[in-house]
């Protein structure tokens, strides 16, 4: 490996300042979703279907138009028919048109001038439905008699004489898998379930709609991509893109749940039939019902391995079910299953289901968690049955620089192996153990992302800079972009502002998802600074009467490039501003691209758990998280997201799940019963942060924030095992589910 | 909807009797306006009883105490006598919801809502706690267990007001305990849970018990036959068999996203066990 | 149904609002009187993302209708600054990085400030117990344990 980085000094990169959104948000002063008001506001309200599955046979709406206040009422025809399948099916999510097809669809809406009289007109508006046969469970939903959720909708590759609900097939992989299993000592099958989960952020879903007569329209909402919105929106509602301005609110949490629409359609269309400002604001009822959880799955596993610990061959199948609509996530779980391995013959294969449940939405590494939980659990069953040490078994197989991908691409620098080295090497590692304890270890990958990009960086005549980038700040990058411009401008971290611009501010930026913020945005805001340092340079070279070749720029200043260029003395940045007036006007970067490069990032979690005997109640005593972050560019925040992370996947080991009656009704839609886990649950999660550089960024910054979501599936799994004695193959691990397996 | 701040007893009575809608009176308010909030119920009018006087005290009475029916459980749990008279009762109180919670949920409410799974109810009804209830027909004192009707629904009848518990005194040598089980440390509602009483003589035999299990049945349990597998022993391993078999053999649960029958049944009976042992410890220290 | 007038005290300012009957404190603080710092995450009392205090108890304003309030005093995270000094919480959360979204940290720092009013030298264990009604999502509430010890020494020695 040489990519220069590791031996680069940074001056600000790597420390902790405070955050500059810091202040607002101890202060109550932060803007979130349902924060915004507007002069003439209402209300919006949105009246969800009580079946899992139903014709609309008719919606009466006069009542509710007759109550006072009421000043307007939608249903699904409200909407246009799109052509593209992929956007008909966003809005059809927003609000039905033939059918419900899952307990909580949107139906109809009405804007009235207070909540309670738009709860009134929710409860006048008639529904007539024709209930139809439902299915919620993925396996069920493979069956050739199963009830069709959608017709037609099967990609190509979908094998013929499937299920009608079977719409998205792929496969991954490479090797003579026959080969690679007969060299096997041990060959474990094995299948698995889990069951979906929510994004569980705090904020509920909100959004204010302003749509003025002359057709312009403006949209304040949560969410983790405004520009996407704006393009979802604009297509749903027949508007250009330039008539439809959407900003971005703080968020109160998205974890990949925000990276579509769901009522601000609704809004929109309210606003505009009503002539008035609308603001919805989803209940955490609502919340649960009609928003993104995961896919839930079910997926057999085999893996053979040597008696010394060589794995000979791996094969995975995967269906699982993004619910009521077709869904890819499956894609990414086969091709993320088998990441951290270096495999001569591997094969994965993957199908969605269609079910009678809410639309999938990304959550954290879509699609990774559940595939790799399955392998992960099945290889430390292949080291305890042969006596192997787990994590001498994961670096003797692990992916390097070099390894052939199991789902096809060839590994550049990549971490694995530091961080298994960093395991092996911690305390925690070799930490004695009580009775009805057990610890698990989990590898966990992801493949992170950097899209479109665009940044603008001002230079203000008073030498301070604002930084103008266009993705969400959801979990500290103002602070990370602003350290990347301090880094290559050499100016004060305080001296910089980042702000989030709304979408007529700057060009299209991707959502921000696949961990591609602080990697993409960084990237884009480091070549912006750049640019104006180019300009900088030219101005100080133009200053001194020398070729702007001649100038450099070194730790906040222009100086000469060498003896030859002249004797000068150098001109700050703040020196330079003040005098861009007159040497030819404002000083700006800019950087539009569209990032390749992103690294791949894995992490390799250990945890200590005890379980009651009696109760089957599990308890985690003790939980280190090891990532390579590339370069932590502030600390304080790659920390947050492994810890935030880690606690996500122990609640969807042990206790989170979306429960189904046999009405085909959510039953736990709540933080009651959708048990998140609260602070009293959990120990201290210790970090351990790798900085491997990624060859792909300027500072070497790799995608962080998904990757902990994946490894505590079967870290936690493997320790559950280990305690009771007997394997668990169904998330989560409710103490029902786990004194169930111990009684046997 | 209306609002109502009732000055006294025989007023907030009234109130509920002259309305012809849907009347509910408001303490805590923790399960009402949650109620509210789901849209399952429609109120028509709520009488708020906290202005009612002497209804937030706890006062010290010849032969116990008396806990107003609109004391918060983080007052309750500042109350250092109560607190060492009966630990079983605090805890399980102490138990129900979040901090925030318990600045306003009532052990009254807890009963009066009905649930089988309230924390504070099996507690109670091992403590033999009695209730006072205010009604168009003038005053009633009744046992606590006499309370609970089925899921969701009480014995009391329209326009009567449990204004009261009170919780006696009792002999040396006596402590209660209560545990519940949830799948997390805090927040959920118990999937089963166990109160126990008792009182011991001077060598650590117990001379009586009460034994109350909770969410196993459609109304809290108060379990005879588990109280006399401990009764005349000092809760030596046979004993505490006997008293986990009694206490599986009454449970009578339903399956449901909380917990199966099977769990709520096991563990019921490890619940009972455990809480002996630390409701026997307890006696042990007391005087 | 007739909307009710409410005199009351909130952050030691005289208030006065007016509300329907069946209207929680949440709404009120929100919706007609401009405070926004108190946040509904659920409405049920389950995630403390809206909690203040009435007459200085830890309370969910979600599960406090506002015709409740006549006459008390209302603390909000609105309230919690001295002027232009942060609270010691407040400054602690934002030094120890105890936040990534902040839509929770207006009732964790409400909370947590009940907290150590009761409590000046807490326990982590007693913070987690504490604490367990206010749900984050983000941080794994690892960063949160140990700004409210910050807090809590320095409010110590202070």
């Amino acid at each position: 490996m040489d990519t220069g980085q590791s031996k680069r000094e940074f001056r600000y990169v790597g420390t902790r300042p405070n955050r500059p959104d810091g202040v607002d948000k101890v202060t109550g002063r932060a803007q979130y979703g349902a924060d915004m008001t507007a002069p003439g506001m209402l209300t919006g309200a949105i009246l969800r279907s009580p079946h899992a599955h139903a014709r609309i046979i008719s919606i009466d709406t006069t009542a509710a138009e007759a109550i006072a206040g009421v000043r307007a009422v939608i249903t699904g025809k409200d909407f246009v028919r799109l052509d593209d399948e992929f956007t008909r099916d966003v809005q059809e999510n927003c609000m039905a048109r033939e059918a419900a097809l899952y307990d909580g669809h949107a139906v109809a809406a009405v804007a009235a001038t207070t909540p309670v009289i738009a709860k009134a007109a929710l409860a006048a508006i008639k529904v007539e439905y024709e209930t139809l046969p439902h299915v919620t469970d993925v396996d069920a939903a493979m069956k050739i008699d199963a009830p069709v959720v959608l017709a037609g909708r099967a990609l190509e590759t979908v094998p013929a004489g499937m299920s009608q609900n079977v719409t998205n097939a792929c496969e991954f992989g490479h090797g003579d898998l026959d080969a690679g299993f007969a060299k096997a000592d041990l060959v474990i099958e094995r299948s698995f379930k889990t069951a979906a989960t929510h994004q569980g952020y705090i904020e509920p879903h909100a959004c204010l709609a302003s749509v003025t007569t002359d057709g312009k329209a403006d949209l304040w909402c949560c969410t983790q991509g405004q520009f996407f919105v704006r393009t979802l929106c604009s297509d749903i509602m027949g508007m250009e893109a330039s008539q439809l301005r959407v900003t971005a609110s703080e968020i109160g949490g998205g974890f990949g749940g925000k990276t579509t629409v769901f009522i601000e359609p609704v809004a929109l269309a309210l606003s505009r039939k009503s002539g008035r400002p609308v603001k919805i604001v989803m209940t955490r009822d609502e919340v649960f019902r009609a928003t993104g959880p995961t896919v839930s799955s079910s997926m057999d596993i085999r893996i053979g391995m040597t008696k010394d610990g060589r794995i000979t061959a791996g094969e995975a199948t995967l269906r699982y079910s993004g619910g009521a609509y077709p869904c890819g996530t499956v894609e990414m779980g086969a091709q993320a299953a088998f990441a951290a391995y270096d495999l001569e013959a591997v094969r994965t294969y993957g199908l969605n289901a269609l079910t009678n449940r809410p639309k999938e939405a990304a959550y954290r590494a879509p699609g990774a968690p559940q595939a790799i939980y399955a392998v992960e659990s099945i290889v430390d069953e292949l080291c305890q049955k042969l006596s192997l040490d787990p994590l001498a078994v994961r670096l003797q197989n692990a992916a390097k620089k070099g390894t052939l991908s199991s789902y096809g691409p060839t590994f550049n620098d990549i971490g694995l192996v530091a961080t298994l080295e960093a395991a092996t090497n911690h305390p925690h590692y070799n930490a004695p153990l009580g009775p009805n304890q057990g610890r698990g270890l989990s590898c966990g990958f992801w493949f992170n992302f950097g899209g479109n990009t665009c940044v603008s960086l001002n230079i203000n005549t008073d030498g301070t800079v604002g930084v103008t980038e266009g993705n969400p700040d959801i979990g500290g990058s103002r602070a990370s972009i602003s350290l990347m411009a301090a880094e290559e401008l050499g100016i004060p971290y305080e001296s910089i502002r980042t702000i989030i611009a709304d979408t007529n501010s700057l060009g299209y930026n991707d959502v921000t998802d696949g961990s591609r913020v602080t990697f993409s945005v960084g990237l884009a805001t480091i070549k912006a600074a750049r640019d104006a340092i180019g300009k900088m340079t030219s101005r100080a070279a133009q200053y001194w009467g020398i070729d702007a070749d001649a100038v450099k720029w070194v730790d906040g200043s222009a100086v000469p490039a060498g003896s030859n260029a002249g004797k000068f003395p150098p001109l700050t940045l703040a020196e330079i501003a003040a005098m861009s007036p007159q040497t030819g006007g404002p000083i700006a970067g800019h950087h539009e691209v569209n990032v390749d490069g992103a690294g791949v990032s894995f992490g390799v979690h250990l945890v200590d758990v005890e379980v009651d005997p009696e109760t089957g109640f599990t308890k985690v005593l003790r939980y280190t998280v090891f990532q390579d972050a590339g370069k932590a560019v502030q600390p304080d925040y790659v920390e947050g997201q492994m810890q935030g992370g880690a606690v996500q996947g122990i609640g969807w080991a042990l206790n989170e799940e979306y429960i189904y009656g046999e009405d085909g009704r959510l039953q736990n839609p709540g933080f009651l019963d959708y048990r998140i886990p609260v602070s009293s649950d959990l120990p201290n999660i210790e970090t351990v942060i790798l900085e491997i550089p990624n060859p792909g960024h300027p500072y070497g910054v790799r995608g962080v924030g998904e990757t902990p979501i994946v490894p505590p599936l079967a870290a936690i799994a493997n320790a559950v095992s280990r305690a009771t004695g007997v394997r668990l193959t169904e998330l989560p691990m409710s103490p029902p589910r786990i004194l169930k397996a111990m009684k046997g | 909807m209306r609002y109502f701040s009732a000055q006294s007893a025989e007023a907030a009575s009234e109130a509920l009797v002259s309305e012809p809608g849907n009347a509910r009176l408001l303490a805590g308010g923790t399960d009402l306006l949650v109620q509210m909030k789901s849209g399952n119920l429609n109120v028509d009018l709520v009488v708020d009883i906290k202005n009612i006087p002497g209804i937030r005290d706890i006062t010290a009475e010849d032969n116990g105490f008396r806990i107003g029916a609109a004391v918060a459980g983080a007052e309750l749990g500042e109350h250092a006598d109560v607190c060492a008279l009966w630990p079983g009762v605090v805890e399980a109180a102490r138990l129900i919801g979040s901090i925030q919670v318990q600045g306003r949920c009532t052990m009254a409410g807890n009963l009066c809502n009905g649930s089988p799974a309230g924390d504070s109810v099996p507690a109670l009804v091992a403590a033999n706690a009695i209730v006072r209830i205010e009604g168009p027909e003038g005053s009633r004192d009744c046992s606590v267990l006499d309370i609970p009707a089925g899921p969701g629904r009480t014995t009391l009848k329209k326009g009567e007001i449990l204004t009261s518990i009170f919780l006696p005194a009792r002999p040396a040598n006596s402590a209660d305990a209560y545990l519940r089980f949830i799948p997390r440390t805090e927040m959920d509602i118990a999937v089963a849970s166990a109160a126990v009483n008792l009182t011991l003589d001077e060598s650590g035999t117990v001379t009586s018990a009460r034994v109350a299990l909770g969410a196993v049945a459609p109304k809290v349990l108060l379990v005879d036959d588990a109280a006399k597998a401990i009764i005349g022993t000092k809760l030596d391993d046979a004993a505490l068999a006997a008293l986990s078999k009694a206490c599986e053999a009454a449970c009578n649960p339903i399956d449901d996203k909380r917990g199966t029958v099977a769990f709520r049944t096991s563990t019921a009976g490890v619940l009972a066990r455990r809480a002996a042992l630390i409701a026997y410890d307890r006696a042990g220290e007391s005087k | 149904m007739k909307s009710m007038h409410i005199s009351t005290t909130i952050n030691g300012d005289p208030v006065e609002f007016i509300c329907d009957p069946g209207e929680p404190l949440l709404d009120v603080l929100r919706n007609r009187l401009g405070l926004t710092g108190a946040k509904e995450g659920c409405g049920t009392g389950d995630c403390g993302a809206c909690s203040v205090t009435v007459n200085g108890r830890l309370v969910c304003s979600c599960l406090v209708l506002g015709a409740e309030v006549e006459g008390v005093e209302i603390s909000t995270i609105e309230g919690m600054a001295n002027d232009d000094q942060l609270h010691p919480l407040q400054r602690a959360f934002i030094d120890g990085a105890a936040f990534q979204c902040g839509v929770c940290t207006p009732g964790i720092l409400v909370a947590a400030k009940a907290l150590l009013e009761k409590n000046a030298s807490p326990s982590d264990e007693e913070v987690r117990f504490w604490l367990a009604g206010n749900l984050c999502r983000c941080t794994g509430y690892d960063k949160i344990i140990a700004a409210v010890q910050v807090a809590a020494a320095e409010m110590r020695g202070a």
